[in-house]
């Protein structure tokens, strides 16, 4: 090779052209990045800067005492029990419906898929309303339960309920899809081989999804603590009750507590990054084996 | 390697004749289980409170449920909130196309970072979003501040609810573009380029029709999603009647007047216009797979 004296040229055109081809000129790769960057400074890091920009503008201290105040204390207390309920209801939902859609046939299945995603079409605030109309005074059950003293709508009930519809798809459609791609031969070896319908989720089934299912508890618990209209139209906005977090956020705003907003807020806006970061990690680690 | 251990003796020539039985029919338990929970869990928190608003609608007169979706207030919600969603969905098809064209072909310090930061209004709560947008964009905002002089008003106009549908529509594209760009051959470009057309053409004639539909598709979710949102737009928006009031916002405003059957009514239309779009994009994305397949 090395003593060959190979005309350089031909050579060097045979090696770019192909570059030439899927490549763009200097120029226009520098405009369309500035470009994306720009949109996404405008519209993503912007916002995202603002809030704590605005969270500290009157100083730690006034983050802390907004943060510590029991009102507030009450929603983050809420709202995490909210996430309690919600996140393990849709993750054994998420479960069955994988199980059953991606490891067995029958007809039908792929209307069932199409209804699982329904909730995400459908707007918070109407999500809310549904409820309403079946548990709320003027609702189908809702003269009964006034009767027999159960509170469900302006309760916390009622925000369980808007929450678990609202994320209702996310663990489910994480898992439907990577069930299906993963097959049935490994539990098919696990029940030949004689172990039992649990034993087999256990040690074979769940093994196998953790990281999808992980994914998908990342994603239904950041949407479960951010739910705003849903839970806006169901929860009656009474101070230290039924008072989520976002709810919080907007009485403070509207109450021209425009550092006292944007610290509540804050703490919402963290666990956004971290459901990012963890995302990301999940990401990175699945095209690392793959 | 865990089957090994759950090896069970007795049943040594049992996998051929199960394997042979597969085909017929499932061996895999907990079919029953399974399916009776989801239909059951999915029946009671989404099928039997969405058929509420339907039955709720039905027992009004045809005369009546016409008033509640046809009157001035509504129609202009209806324009304000279709009109935005379209704008902000057209707005995010170019710019996605643009962002995950770049984010496939370049390679620049902070890709990966910026990258995640994407799927930010995925993760961010939209009462958030709603207010961080009003304080930039308001009149003393950072960005207000320097549109202020020139005219132009964003927080509490039409600008202001585009803006905040455009925020949360940003992902979809990008979403659905990214991975078909990722998986396009490179091959295509270089016969279009060895053919004898030029950056341009390949471009707009062989590119951007292999992306077309999952633009299309990545359109329509974030058209469907801008359609419903109200928590990032009711702070920016004023929600002044006839003028900056959003359809959901409408649904709450007449909750809160205890006008149920009129909130049910709007609710019924939003809720049809929201299948007819999933569905078509379903249709999309079965359209797309087979573009893709070919």
């Amino acid at each position: 090779m090395s003593s060959a004296p190979p005309t350089p040229l031909p050579a060097r055109r045979v090696r770019s052209a192909p570059r030439r081809a899927t490549r763009d000129p200097r120029w226009a790769r520098w405009l369309l990045t500035g470009i994306a960057l720009a949109f996404l400074a405008f519209f993503l890091v912007l916002p995202l800067v603002v809030v704590f920009a605005q969270a500290f503008s009157k100083g730690g201290a006034y983050f802390l005492a907004t943060i510590r105040e029991p009102d507030a204390l009450s929603a983050i207390r809420l709202t995490l029990l909210t996430v309690a309920i919600v996140v393990p209801a849709n993750v054994v939902f998420g479960i069955a419906a994988a199980w059953a859609i991606a490891k067995f046939r029958f007809p039908g299945k792929s209307l069932l898929t199409t209804l699982i995603d329904l909730p995400f079409a459908v707007s918070p605030v109407i999500s809310g309303l549904v409820y309403v109309l079946i548990f709320g005074a003027q609702g189908w059950i809702g003269p009964w339960l006034i009767d027999h003293n159960v509170r469900i709508i302006f309760a916390v009930p009622g925000i369980v309920l808007a929450t678990a519809f609202v994320t209702f798809p996310f663990v489910a459609r994480e898992l439907i899809p990577l069930m299906q791609s993963q097959g049935t031969d490994e539990e098919y070896s696990a029940i030949t081989l004689g172990a039992s319908g649990w034993q087999t989720f256990w040690r074979v089934t769940l093994p196998n999804i953790r990281w999808g299912l992980f994914y998908g508890v990342i994603l239904c618990n950041a949407r479960a603590m951010g739910e705003f209209g849903a839970v806006s139209v169901v929860s009656g906005h009474i101070r230290g009750e039924t008072n989520t977090m976002p709810l919080h956020v907007e009485i403070l705003y509207n109450e021209y507590n425009i550092a006292g907003a944007f610290a509540v807020a804050s703490l919402l806006a963290l666990l956004a990054i971290a459901t990012l970061v963890i995302k990301s990690v999940i990401e990175w680690r699945q095209k690392g084996t793959a | 390697m865990a089957k090994l251990q759950d090896y069970t003796p007795g049943a040594t020539d049992a996998p051929f004749q199960a394997a042979r039985a597969l085909h017929s029919r499932s061996i895999l338990p907990g079919f029953g289980l399974s399916l009776g929970f989801t239909l059951a869990y999915l029946g009671l928190i989404v099928l039997v409170p969405l058929s509420a608003a339907f039955l709720k609608t039905a027992g009004m007169s045809w005369h009546d449920f016409v008033a509640a979706v046809a009157s001035p207030r509504v129609v202009a919600a209806y324009r304000l909130s279709f009109g935005a969603s379209l704008a902000a969905g057209t707005v995010n098809m170019v710019f996605g196309l643009i962002v995950a064209w770049v984010l496939v072909r370049y390679s620049f310090p902070g890709k990966r970072i910026i990258d995640a930061l994407v799927d930010l209004p995925f993760a961010l709560p939209t009462a958030v979003a709603g207010i961080a947008l009003t304080s930039l964009y308001a009149p003393n905002g950072w960005v207000g501040r320097w549109l202020a002089p020139l005219g132009i008003k964003v927080a509490f106009t039409w600008t202001g609810v585009f803006v905040a549908l455009t925020f949360i529509g940003l992902p979809f594209v990008v979403r659905t573009v990214q991975p078909v760009l990722q998986e396009l051959e490179p091959e295509i470009e270089e016969a279009a380029s060895t053919l004898g057309a030029n950056r341009l053409q390949t471009i707009t004639r062989v590119l951007l029709p292999e992306l077309a539909p999952s633009l299309l598709t990545g359109f329509a979710l974030a058209f469907a999603r801008a359609l419903g949102e109200y928590g990032s737009v009711v702070f920016i928006s004023g929600n002044m009647p006839m003028k900056t009031e959003i359809v959901p916002l409408l649904i709450i405003t007449k909750l809160e007047q205890y006008d149920y059957r009129g909130a049910t009514a709007i609710a019924v239309v939003m809720l049809v216009s929201s299948f007819v779009l999933l569905l078509l994009i379903n249709l999309l994305q079965k359209w797309s797979r087979r573009h893709q397949s070919i």
